[in-house]
């Protein structure tokens, strides 16, 4: 059968498929949009600048503006630079942002594949990631880009340690991998009460995962121009750029499932109840980007050595610490959750 | 206190004081000037686009004297001089090459009669290099068009000079 074939056969179910992609596509170009913005805005609130209000009502349009102008740039390929995977290297960041979107349920039943592993999914998509970054570092054939990618895959590997250590302990009350269960599980108390301090870890962990102020080495425009991107340009530079912010607002929502709650009110009378579960989910999703938007605002960047001493000597005892705290507390007060 | 140091960063206490400031901030009124649509105050002395200005009857005041010309650090003015049919000495000629002036005020400050000035326009930025080389015409155009603003202002500066 020849691969035409195939595809007429398959015509129905290549469009149904075609059509979930942008289902999962359309929100989160919106929200990235949305988010760099966002970003921006409270930014400069805190610098008592007003931020971008020119382009659009209250330069809403700005973001997309700026997405525009990239995609009629043209694509600078350095001399030196791997071509292939120098190409390759955005792509792989863009759709592995995309793809971990796919498990993270915004209300009960309403996420796209329900998948019995979804937490260890996009742990495993997450660290993927880190791929896109080095490989891009390394294709330049540039001294600075390639540091930025060193740097990068250091801070990357360190801290999803502590990541993974949070999102045990995470586990181990709830007794499932599954993200719809996980949210569930916290119907009587959201996890951030009870784990608190591991949510601090993760909420931090996240920033340096992401590459976010104060952990914005890789990309630390005093030292290293712009890390990875030096050499990036129009649009395979906003693949990267967006698959960034994708990869922030993933945190975001990795934070609200796992400690706040997902898409469940605060309190399960009438009128908070009322809501549909997805507003809620965004009001918090929104609550967790704005503090990563404050922190950038508010944190001076950390040295290299501070950064590592922190994920190393300050994170990663803590977080195995509290592993087996919270396994004792759960086995000596027979708290354990029935595996679902 | 170094115990209490370790537990000060325990307990992210520097970082919920800082939250707490950028928080006040964040609701400050905003110091940002919308340009285009709002802008500042200018001073008096403000030192901008150059104007050639008359006496109130509609004669040029300058009087070839070429002394902005001697002063000017940049070189930027050239005149050239002749006698009028009525004896008086006018010029004939008063370039300023706005690309190399370097906005100093020397030849305002070394005009004797008044004539050249710097006015409070700032915003004449062209298309091409060519339209910056000012000739006499344009700028005494420019003294017709700002007489009332530059005279105003001069008067406010006098009792400093």
């Amino acid at each position: 059968m020849s691969a035409l074939t195939l595809i007429s056969d398959n015509i129905f179910d290549i469009f149904i498929i075609l059509m979930w992609s942008m289902v999962v596509f359309v929100p989160i170009l919106v929200g990235v949009i949305l988010a760099v913005y966002g970003d921006r805005k409270i930014w400069a609130a805190v610098q008592k600048r007003k931020g971008p209000n020119v382009v659009g009502p209250f330069g809403l349009f700005q973001v997309p503006a700026d997405g525009l102008k990239y995609i009629f740039k043209e694509i600078i390929i350095p001399d030196g630079a791997d071509k292939i995977l120098f190409i390759f290297a955005p792509i792989l960041t863009f759709s592995l942002a995309i793809a971990a979107w796919s498990v993270i349920p915004v209300q009960a039943g309403a996420v796209l594949s329900n998948i019995n592993v979804g937490i260890l999914y996009i742990f495993a998509i997450s660290s993927l990631g880190v791929y896109g970054i080095l490989i891009a570092g390394w294709s330049s054939n540039s001294k600075y880009p390639f540091f930025g990618a060193l740097r990068s895959a250091a801070q990357m590997v360190s801290y999803e340690v502590s990541i993974g250590f949070v999102i045990v302990t995470v586990l181990m009350c709830v007794g499932s991998l599954n993200l719809t269960d996980i949210v569930l599980a916290q119907k009587k108390i959201w996890f951030v009460i009870p784990l608190f301090p591991m949510f601090v870890v993760f909420f931090i962990s996240a920033l340096a995962e992401t590459n976010r102020p104060p952990f914005d080495l890789p990309e630390a425009e005093s030292e290293l121009v712009a890390g990875y991107q030096t050499e990036y340009s129009a649009i395979p530079f906003v693949l990267f750029f967006f698959g960034e912010y994708a990869n922030i607002l993933l945190m975001c929502s990795l934070t609200t499932i796992l400690f706040l709650g997902g898409w469940l009110p605060p309190l399960d009378i009438t009128p908070f109840n009322m809501i549909p579960g997805f507003i809620w989910f965004l009001l918090k999703l929104i609550f967790v980007f704005y503090m990563f938007a404050m922190v950038k605002a508010f944190v001076p960047r950390y040295r290299y050595d501070q950064l590592m001493r922190l994920g190393w000597k300050v994170f990663l005892p803590v977080s195995l610490a509290a592993v087996v705290l919270t396994s004792s507390i759960l086995f000596f007060f027979n708290l354990a959750p029935d595996l679902i | 206190m170094k115990i209490l140091n370790k537990l000060k960063a325990f307990f992210l206490t520097d970082f919920i004081g800082a939250y707490i400031l950028a928080q006040k901030y964040f609701f400050r009124k905003k110091s940002t000037l919308n340009y285009p649509y709002e802008k500042g105050k200018l001073s008096p002395r403000f030192r901008g686009e150059h104007a050639l200005r008359r006496y109130p009857s509609g004669e040029e005041r300058c009087i070839g004297c070429k002394l902005c010309e001697a002063v000017c650090p940049a070189q930027a003015i050239t005149i050239e001089t002749e006698p009028r049919d009525d004896g008086t000495r006018r010029t004939t000629r008063y370039d300023i090459d706005m690309v190399k002036c370097i906005y100093c005020n020397l030849c305002e400050e070394s005009c004797p009669v008044d004539a050249i000035v710097q006015g409070p326009h700032f915003e004449f930025s062209t298309e091409t290099r060519e339209e910056l080389y000012y000739d006499k015409e344009k700028l005494l155009s420019n003294g017709d068009r700002w007489e009332s603003v530059l005279s105003a202002n001069l008067e406010q500066d006098a009792k400093y000079k």
